[in-house]
Parts: C-alpha cells; sequence; structure tokens
C-alpha cells in the first residue's frame, strides 16, 4: 500500500513539472505587459521600459524558466510583479474564504442530495423520482451565476434573510459567517447537488437489488435504518469518485460565484492576476490547484482501497 | 460549470438514466427549434442585433421591442435570436474540435504503449489545470475572438476525450478478433480504423453531447467574467454580462438570455442521455 | 472600601466585552467601496487614478493645489526671487515621517528627482532646472537655468503624478522600482499587514499629524482628520456595491454608474451627488502611424462622423452628468475655449453628410479599421461599438477588436501593422486634472517621438506652441496659447474628444462634511 501510494506520488512530478512548463509558455508567448499594470495608462514607453528592466522582464525566456522553477524548489513562490507582495502570503489572505466556501457547498451537498437520491431510488419510478430527476438535469443547464442571482433577488433583496453579498470569516463567530456563506454555497452547491444525487440514485438502484439488502429487510429492520446504513454505504465508492471528479468542476463554480457575491478569494485573486498579467502569481495558483487536484484524486483512489477491499493497488 | 470535467469512465456518464421518452421527443422539438432560430435568425429577429439607439436605453419590453432594449438600446430580442448563433457554433466547434485532436491522441497511447506514459502524464497535466482557469487566461491573454474562445474551452476537454479512447482502445486490444488480425499481419492503421475506431464511436458521441452542452456553459461563465467574445458578437453569455450590472432594475436583461441558454442545455442533456441509452445499452444496464 | 459604583462596574464589563469583538470601541471606521481596486503603492511609478488616491492618504506634496486652480503651501511656504531663477521653499515645523523621523529638506531633494524621472512634465521642467538642493534641514532651493513658467503649479499638481514627497532612502530606490514600505508624512498611515491587494487597504489616522492652520480647499490647507480607520473595499460588482450601501456595510461609493441611481434614489440614507467637480474627458485616439489614419484627411472624416451625443448618452445615459464642448482642456477650465466648436455644430446627420463626402474624396481604399474594445472597463466598452457604427456609416469598413483592458494599454504602445497586433483607433478617458494645460495634455504632443504617449501625431507647429506656453507670461497669453493649439489639435485630428462625463458618488447620510475635490479626499469628512 505504502508502495503504491510512493509509485503514485512519484507519477505527479512529471504531471506537475508539464503543468508548471505548460503554464509558464502560455504565459510568456501571449502579448500583455505586467509593467503596464503597474504604471497606468497614462505611462510613457520609456517609463514601461525601465520597469520591465527593474522586473527582469526583458531576460531570455530560459533564463526566466529556470530563475523560476530554482526558486520554486527552494519553496519561494516569488513576488507578485504587481504589488511586490509575497505571492504565498497573497494567497494565503485569500485561501481561507474560498475553502470556507468550497466546504459548505460541499457540506450543502451532502446534506441535500443524499437523501434525495436515497429517496429517488427508494421511490423509483414514482413521482418523487421523476422530480428529483428532473430538479437535477436543470440543476446542470442553469448556469451558477444565475442561480445566485436568483438566491440573492428572492432571500437576500426581497425576503432580507439573508445579507446580499461579502464574507465574514469563521473566527467573527460562527452565526455572521454562515449567515453570508449559506446563499454563495448554496449557489456552488447547485450543480454539484444536481450531480450527487442522480450518483445516488443509480447506485442506490443498484445496491438495493442486492442480496443483503433484502436479507436485511426480511430480518425487520427499519427501512431507514436499510437505506442508509446498508445500502448508502454501499453505494459510496461512485460517490466519492464523483466528489473527486468535481474538484474541477468546483473551481470553475467557485470563480463565478466569488464575483456574484464579492467574495474576496482565490477565484477572484487569480481572475485579477490573468487580467494584470501578475505572472509569478497566476503560476503559482493554477500550480497550487493543479496540485490539489492531483492530490485529492490520489486520496480518493485510496479511499477506494479502504472502503472496498476487493480493489486491488496495480 | 463544466459538466464534461469527470472521466468518460467516471459514473458522470453513469448516471444519466433513460429519460421518459415524451421528454427526449419535447427536447429535440426545442433543440429543433434552437437550431431552426440561429439559422433563419435575419429572418426572425426584427432588428439588427447591432443596431443602437442612445435614446432608447433599457426600454422595458413593449410591442416593438419584444425583450425590451438593452444598455445600447439594441433590441434584446434580436440579440437573443442571433445569440444562438454564437452559443450554437462555440458547442459545435468545441465538441468536434476536442474529438477530431483527442481521438487521434487517445488511439496512439491506446495502442501504441510506448507513447501512452508520456502522452497521458501530459494528459493528466492539463486535466490538473483547472478548465476555467485555462480558458480565462487564454482568452484574457491572447484576444476574445470566437476562434480563441473554442480554443480555450475545447483545450481543457481534450484529455477527457483522449481517456475515454484510450479506454475502449485497450479494453477492445485483449478480445481475440483483434489478436487475430495481429497475427495475420494487419497493418497497425487499417488494424486501429478497422477494428479500434468503431467500438470508440458511440461512448464518443455520447460524450461529444456532453461536451457541447458544457461549452455553452463555460462561453457564458467566461463572458460573464469578462473574458469572453466582444459585445459586436452577440452571444447568450455576453447579453447576460452586459444585462447583470441592470439586474436590479430590469432582471429580464438576464433571465431572457438564461431562459433560452437553460432550454438548450437542458435538451442537449437529455438529448445525450437518450443517444446513450440507444447507442451504449451497456452504460444504461450498469445505471438502471 | 467601596471602588466602583455597580453601572461602573456594568460598564467596565459592556466595554471589555465589547473589545473582545472589535480592536478598539470607539473607533469610527469610514469604508468605502473605490472606483477600483488598489493593486500597487508605488504613487511616483503609476498615472492610474486609485494609487493617486492612496498617494494622497498617505503622501503630501511641498505645494497643495486649491479650488481656483492656485499652488498654495501645504509642506512648505516658498518665495521665488523677482528674476524667477530661484525658488526657496521652508517646511513647516512639526513634520514627521510615519516612521518616526523628521521631514527634512535632503528627503525632499531626493524625492523631487525621484519624481522627475516618472512624471513627463516634470521631465519638461527639469531642462530648465540647473540645480534642486537643500541648503538647511528646511531649506531647499531650485536654481533654473532660465524662467520656467509653471514650476509652482507642477509641484502643486494633483495629476497624472503628483509630486509626493518621501524619506530620501525610499526616493533612493532605483529607477522602475517600486518602494519596499509605503512611509509618508500625510495625515494616514498605511497599515501594510491589513493590505490585500485587490481587495482592500486599510488606512488609520496618523495622530501625530499637525494641520496647517488655512481652510482646507482640494489639496491645499488643513487637512484634519475626523475618523480612526479607512477602510478601502475592492467589490467586482456595482450592484454588489450598491446592496452593501443600502444595508449599510459601506459609508461611501466613489464612482456609482449612473444608470443605477433610480436605485439609490428611494433610499433616505443614501446621499448621491457629483464629488469631483471636474470629471474626465473621453477620447477617441488615432493612430497616425499606420494608414487609414495617417493621412489628415481620413481623419478629419471621422472627426465629423462621431458624435458626442450619441457617445456620451450610450455610456452614461443621464445628460445631467455628462458635457459637451470643443475644449479640449476640459468643459469649464480656465484654459477653456470653443476653438475647433465647428466639428460639432449641426445636427449628427449634417455632419455625417459631410464627413462621407471628405471620406470620398481622400485616399483610404476600404482598408479595415481595427478599433480596440475593452470588455472589462464598463466606462469604456460602449464608445467603441457607437463610433464603430457612426464610422461604418461615413463608409469605412471597422474591425472590432475586443481584448481585456490590460492588453489594449499594452497594445496601444505598439505601431507594428495592424496584421502584426497594430491598431488604429481606440478610446480612453483622462480626468480633467490630467489634462487641463498644454503642459500637462500628452494627447497633444506633437512630436512623434517614441516616448509619447500611443497614437504619435506629427505636428510642428503644436510643439512651437507647446514650447511657448512653458515661458508665457500671463494667463491672457497661455490662453492664447492654449486656443491655437485647441484648433490645431481638432483640424489635425490629433484625437477626437467625445465629451466629458462626472463621476458620481454615494454615501450614507451618517456622513458629514465629504469634500469636493479633483481627488477623493478622507479628511474633512465625519461619521
Amino acid at each position: 500500500m505504502l508502495s503504491y501510494f510512493l509509485r503514485r506520488l512519484l507519477m505527479a512530478i512529471p504531471v506537475m513539472f508539464f503543468v508548471a512548463v505548460f503554464v509558464f509558455l502560455l504565459l510568456r508567448l501571449t502579448p500583455g505587459d505586467p509593467a503596464q499594470a503597474i504604471a497606468g495608462d497614462q505611462a510613457t514607453p520609456a517609463q514601461l521600459q525601465q520597469i520591465r528592466e527593474s522586473l527582469g522582464l526583458n531576460e531570455p525566456l530560459s533564463v526566466q524558466f529556470v530563475t523560476w522553477i530554482g526558486r520554486m524548489a527552494h519553496g519561494d513562490f516569488g513576488v507578485s510583479l504587481i504589488s511586490q507582495q509575497p505571492v504565498l502570503k497573497m494567497i494565503g489572505q485569500r485561501i481561507g474564504p474560498t475553502v470556507a466556501l468550497a466546504l459548505v457547498a460541499m457540506g450543502l451537498t451532502v446534506l441535500i442530495s443524499l437523501p434525495m437520491g436515497v429517496l429517488a431510488a427508494w421511490r423509483h419510478g414514482g413521482l418523487t423520482d421523476r422530480a428529483v430527476m428532473a430538479f437535477s438535469v436543470i440543476g446542470f443547464s442553469v448556469p451558477v451565476f444565475v442561480i445566485g442571482y436568483v438566491l440573492i433577488g428572492v432571500f437576500a433583496v426581497n425576503l432580507k434573510w439573508f445579507p446580499v453579498q461579502g464574507y465574514k470569516p469563521l473566527a467573527d463567530g460562527i452565526g455572521p459567517f454562515a449567515h453570508r456563506i449559506f446563499l454563495p454555497g448554496l449557489a456552488l452547491a447547485s450543480i454539484y447537488i444536481a450531480l450527487v444525487s442522480r450518483m445516488t440514485r443509480a447506485s442506490m438502484l443498484e445496491v438495493l437489488r442486492e442480496d443483503y439488502v433484502r436479507t436485511a429487510r426480511a430480518k425487520g429492520l427499519p427501512e431507514i435504518v436499510v437505506l442508509f446504513r446498508h445500502a448508502l454505504r454501499n453505494a459510496a465508492i461512485p460517490i466519492l469518485t464523483v466528489v473527486g471528479t468535481g474538484f474541477a468542476m468546483m473551481i470553475s463554480g467557485v470563480v463565478v460565484t466569488e464575483t456574484v457575491f464579492n467574495i474576496p478569494g482565490l477565484g477572484r485573486l487569480v481572475v485579477d492576476a490573468v487580467l494584470a498579467r501578475d505572472y509569478p502569481l497566476i503560476q503559482a495558483i493554477i500550480l497550487l490547484t493543479a496540485g490539489t487536484y492531483v492530490l485529492i484524486n490520489l486520496l480518493i483512489d485510496l479511499s477506494y482501497a479502504l472502503t472496498d477491499p476487493r480493489i486491488r493497488f496495480q | 460549470m463544466s459538466l464534461t470535467t469527470s472521466a468518460p469512465e467516471s459514473p458522470r456518464r453513469r448516471l444519466m438514466d433513460a429519460p421518459p421518452h415524451w421528454t427526449t421527443v419535447l427536447a429535440s422539438v426545442v433543440l429543433i427549434a434552437i437550431v431552426l432560430m440561429a439559422l433563419f435568425a435575419p429572418v426572425i429577429a426584427n432588428f439588427e442585433p447591432t443596431s443602437l439607439n442612445a435614446m432608447k436605453r433599457l426600454k422595458p419590453a413593449d410591442a416593438t421591442y419584444w425583450m425590451g432594449t438593452d444598455s445600447y438600446g439594441r433590441d434584446l430580442f434580436s440579440r437573443v435570436v442571433y445569440g444562438a448563433r454564437v452559443s450554437l457554433m462555440v458547442g459545435a466547434g468545441v465538441a468536434l474540435g476536442s474529438i477530431v485532436i483527442g481521438l487521434p491522441l487517445g488511439l496512439l497511447a491506446g495502442w501504441f504503449r510506448g507513447l501512452d506514459a508520456v502522452l497521458m502524464r501530459m494528459m493528466d497535466g492539463l486535466m490538473a489545470i483547472p478548465g476555467i482557469l485555462l480558458a480565462i487566461a487564454i482568452v484574457a491573454l491572447t484576444n476574445a475572438g470566437l476562434t480563441t474562445v473554442v480554443i480555450a474551452i475545447m483545450l481543457p476537454e481534450i484529455p477527457q476525450v483522449v481517456r475515454l479512447v484510450r479506454s475502449r482502445v485497450l479494453a477492445t486490444r485483449s478480445e481475440t478478433f483483434v489478436d487475430a488480425a495481429v497475427l495475420l499481419g494487419t497493418a497497425p492503421l487499417r488494424l486501429i480504423w478497422r477494428h479500434l475506431l468503431p467500438s470508440t464511436l458511440a461512448p464518443l458521441i455520447v460524450q461529444g453531447t456532453y461536451i457541447y452542452a458544457a461549452a455553452i456553459l463555460t462561453e457564458a461563465a467566461l463572458s460573464f467574467l469578462g473574458v469572453g467574445i466582444g459585445t459586436e458578437t452577440p452571444s447568450w453569455g455576453n447579453i447576460m454580462a452586459e444585462g447583470r450590472l441592470y439586474f436590479a432594475m430590469n432582471p429580464w436583461l438576464v433571465f431572457w438570455p438564461a431562459i433560452v441558454l437553460s432550454l438548450c442545455i437542458l435538451s442537449i442533456n437529455l438529448l445525450g442521455d437518450a443517444l446513450r441509452d440507444r447507442l451504449d445499452p451497456k452504460m444504461k444496464g450498469r445505471s438502471a | 472600601m467601596k471602588l466602583f459604583g455597580l453601572k461602573t462596574l456594568g460598564r467596565v464589563a459592556l466595554v471589555a466585552g465589547s473589545m473582545a469583538a472589535l480592536p478598539a470601541w470607539a473607533e469610527t471606521t469610514l469604508t468605502a467601496v473605490m472606483q477600483a481596486p488598489l493593486r500597487s503603492l508605488d504613487p511616483h511609478l503609476s498615472t492610474a487614478q486609485i494609487v493617486r488616491t492612496h498617494g494622497f492618504m498617505v503622501f503630501e506634496t511641498l505645494l497643495g493645489m486649491d479650488a481656483n486652480y492656485q499652488p498654495q503651501p501645504q509642506m512648505a511656504d516658498y518665495t521665488v526671487s523677482d528674476d524667477k531663477l530661484t525658488y526657496t521653499f521652508t517646511l513647516r515645523d512639526g513634520l514627521k515621517w510615519h516612521d518616526g523621523t523628521p521631514v527634512t529638506a535632503e528627503d525632499c531633494v531626493a524625492s523631487l528627482n525621484r519624481w522627475a524621472q516618472k512624471d513627463g512634465s516634470a521631465g519638461t521642467m527639469m531642462k530648465y532646472v540647473d540645480s534642486i538642493e537643500a541648503t538647511s534641514d528646511k531649506v531647499l532651493v531650485i536654481h533654473m537655468k532660465s524662467p520656467f513658467g509653471p514650476v509652482l503649479e507642477l509641484l502643486a499638481k494633483p495629476s497624472p503624478i503628483p509630486a509626493f514627497m518621501m524619506p530620501k532612502r525610499l526616493a533612493d530606490t532605483p529607477v522602475g522600482e517600486q518602494i519596499s514600505e509605503i512611509i509618508g508624512s500625510g495625515p494616514f498611515k498605511f497599515v501594510a499587514e491589513e493590505y490585500r491587494p485587490g481587495d482592500q487597504a486599510v488606512y488609520v489616522k496618523n495622530e501625530d499629524y499637525i494641520p496647517r492652520e488655512e481652510p482646507s480647499s482640494w489639496t491645499a490647507g488643513a487637512k484634519v482628520v475626523n475618523v480612526d480607520r479607512v477602510v478601502w473595499k475592492a467589490m467586482p460588482d456595482m450592484q454588489t456595491s450598491i446592496n452593501a450601501i443600502q444595508s449599510g456595510d459601506v459609508d461611501l461609493i466613489e464612482q456609482v454608474t449612473i444608470d443605477l441611481l433610480p436605485l439609490l434614489a428611494m433610499n433616505d440614507e443614501v446621499e448621491t451627488a457629483v464629488l469631483n467637480p471636474l470629471g474626465a474627458q473621453v477620447t477617441g485616439r488615432f493612430n497616425h502611424r499606420l494608414p487609414p489614419f495617417d493621412d489628415p484627411q481620413v481623419r478629419k472624416a471621422v472627426m465629423y462622423a462621431l458624435d458626442q451625443e450619441t457617445i456620451m448618452q450610450t455610456a452614461i445615459g443621464n445628460a445631467d452628468y455628462y458635457q459637451l464642448c470643443a475644449s479640449i482642456y476640459g468643459c469649464e477650465v480656465p484654459l477653456a475655449s470653443d476653438a475647433g466648436s465647428e466639428y460639432l455644430e449641426g445636427t449628427a446627420d449634417e455632419r455625417m453628410a459631410k464627413a462621407k463626402e471628405i471620406l470620398a474624396a481622400s485616399s483610404y481604399d476600404g482598408t479595415p479599421v481595427l478599433m480596440m474594445q475593452p470588455t472589462d472597463l464598463t466606462v469604456l466598452t460602449t464608445q467603441p461599438i457607437v463610433a464603430a457604427e457612426r464610422m461604418r456609416e461615413a463608409g469605412f469598413t471597422v474591425d472590432v477588436d475586443s481584448m481585456d483592458w490590460s492588453t489594449l494599454q499594452s497594445r496601444k504602445n505598439g505601431w507594428q501593422p495592424v496584421s502584426e497586433g497594430g491598431w488604429n483607433f481606440f478610446f480612453t478617458y483622462w480626468g480633467v486634472a490630467g489634462i487641463w494645460n498644454p503642459l500637462v495634455h500628452s494627447l497633444i504632443n506633437g512630436s512623434g517621438d517614441d516616448n509619447s504617449w500611443a497614437g504619435w501625431p506629427v505636428n510642428a507647429r503644436i510643439e512651437e506652441l507647446r514650447a511657448a506656453y512653458l515661458t508665457a507670461g500671463t494667463l491672457d497669453e497661455q490662453k492664447q496659447i492654449a486656443e491655437e493649439i485647441q484648433q490645431i489639435a481638432w483640424d489635425d485630428g490629433f484625437y477626437f474628444n467625445a465629451g466629458e462625463f462626472k463621476s458620481v458618488a454615494a454615501w450614507r447620510t451618517e456622513l458629514k462634511d465629504l469634500q469636493s475635490a479633483p481627488i477623493t479626499l478622507f479628511w474633512g469628512v465625519s461619521k
């Protein structure tokens, strides 16, 4: 098991190297100039030239790449070209809201979609089933920002149940935190809820036919225990996979949700960084998310093994 | 937002259940209507989608402007009608493009084991970069034309196709008829063409429809974030992006394109499900 | 012995309780949504409006400019010798940098030198300067080689790069590099630990600051700070900002989108008004180096084809907040005149007929005009679309190329052919304080110099006039020169002046005494 883990970890190295090269080239071979973002619209070419010089942007690409990789190997992600703040510090300031948002969305997903999926499977073919399926197809088809705007319009502006925007860290108390993160969390969770409830339903349908479920029922166990303790546990693996593969989907939702609800997270940071051509910051954020993606998928593969001993490590 | 970010062998495909028959019919009708709307946009729209009128900005819907006007004083209805063109083209471009590029790569990776490791690590890398970030970077860093947007959305989809094709090739090449063909000395290209390609087609078509739907959503998200196609070419995405500033005053600037967009994607997804059940019965068996 | 009454005890407990939740209990914090997020901090290096506003929080200038456009003493009092060759500045007492060290004349000499390397018009001034020296801790002297009219005006100017003073150790930062610490002598201190680039910037009241005695007027006079903290929040979405001010999450929005003002009109707790009396000019710039706009006749056709009103109406939507005029220096500044207004007279249709006629007779061969359009800067997205429609009607072929603002900004600096990424036309806007006289106005540089601002028009006469302006003695003389420059700028199609708009601020009624100035100022205001 350990050697499997290590082997998978080793395989991640060329993957991450490819990401690094790809992102570096993408940024440097396209037009745009971070000096402009520093100097502003009214700067003259001579002023820009001075700034480029001091940022080292006039060095040959290969030199810049080697310098960058070398520094990163020492854990130095550099400083933002625009604000001169260390990149890791900037990411640190912004990662909290993003992680909170993602976790809340994940939590809401589980709370909402598991019962929904189980219910749909249990009442297979019935009205509830159809309603759940219809709901989930619609969840796939409406853009996150439209869902966000509808939620704001109904629950914040009209009903005034929730604040319209903003973020309060958990340190300010669970109340303010929850109050502000609920709507964005729900908006972000919308696709996920659609995905996971369908997945849950499908896996449950498969499991409910199995002998042990019939046995459990025959033993006279309450239906709810049969459904949630026996069936759902065995339906867990495909659901887990969805959580992993949904990570990328979530990133995309995060960028949009943060904009709609004005949450100062990583998503907005990266969009700003791209627009300002803040190379070190873009590179660091993309590497970070790519690394997280690789790690999450690794963990999910491992968790398969833990939940289902039939899967061998090959 | 991207629906197809899940790997092809992932549950994403398994979980689409067979929709009742009437939904398929309805979805086809809606989709055909949207395609017709795109084709005959000049006939249907009562204004040029780019025709400005500074004195008629942000008007509510009336008999002339069926959906009202936007902040440039352009007719929203005409823009939504024309917007179908961009969205459908982006979807088609991305779906076809990712298949045209992904299919040969997948076949190569599946057949030539030496290539496999390198190619698949590259694909893993590409998959690890969140698609939206990659797309934002590509569009923002180059320019916001239709081609760029298609490429930007397509690139992150390619690995999905490659993985799907590769897994099919791997499954097929272990079959006895392939062994037989190899023993008979069939040339690799011919072998791929005759024996491997056909087995990948069905899942590929299904995957294509999901990519299609996802691409339309991603285009909308890019426009929303300010890195989409320019406003001279109306797309549902950029119509919504422009309308969102006025959401509190006239939410219909967002809702009209949103409704049409959602209907379109809904139909494509439903058709995708139906297609999969038809073309790929194995999948159906696993999910229902 | 009874030390505390029950009441006192209760109050202590209350205070202790609230202190746990808040940094300090009696603190007033003013939260403002600024026009753009603050992403860089060096006020000498950036021409961006937000960085300038940040500059005036933390830094000070030797002279301030008052509401009558007159330079006034701020950090220093001054005398000018009769021959206009010697300017002597004496620093006022009690000036201290935010790190506690006193402000010296040495610091100011270093700051002036750094500023002069960054600011275009200061660079021009330096050609006339013989030396800048500190003669004591408190006194600095500028010796001129020959008289140069606007020395005091430049030292006081609020835009585009004001002559901010900083400690010598920071001012000695190499050219092109940003300063490593934000230490000035101004009424607010920058809180580096709470700075989140692109999201928030925090300033606290500088308790050591001693304001001048004179009443406050623009950047001159007393800077009396009545709030303890100022927090700038960036919000990417105007809708969000409006929701936030209505709910009381923020106190001030620096620039509200005019179209959305009706949303705030019904709210008694929010007031809206124009705080910046000067506004900004929208400018459509030709690339004079590339066909078809290397031909003055083709440019002239565009000058007639474009229509100020449709451009401003589409962009702003409410005629109360824009103004149409021919003056290239701003509609209401001392140098404003009507020169060139023949390009704006008559109906739009009449002018279009003229444009068609001129274009038909010109060298224009149907080559597409590449118009750059920013997608992410709301105030500048509509103009290219409106202009393209009018130009097409006149007979041009126009390709609108959409890109983000950052790309546009760097692309404008290149003059390679369009096929290799060049451009023909784009719009931008200039705060009137950045164009109000021929010295600071970058768009009327007629040198065609590679280092002049994008567009590179060449016109020898305008260069003579610009030089003459620098040594002009009286306001009348200046006005006369400015007027002739303006006429040439229209006739030769330097750029199209599309009109002027005012930005509207919104604030909660708890805020009192917001200052009217070309810069959003955070002194004077109380909460």
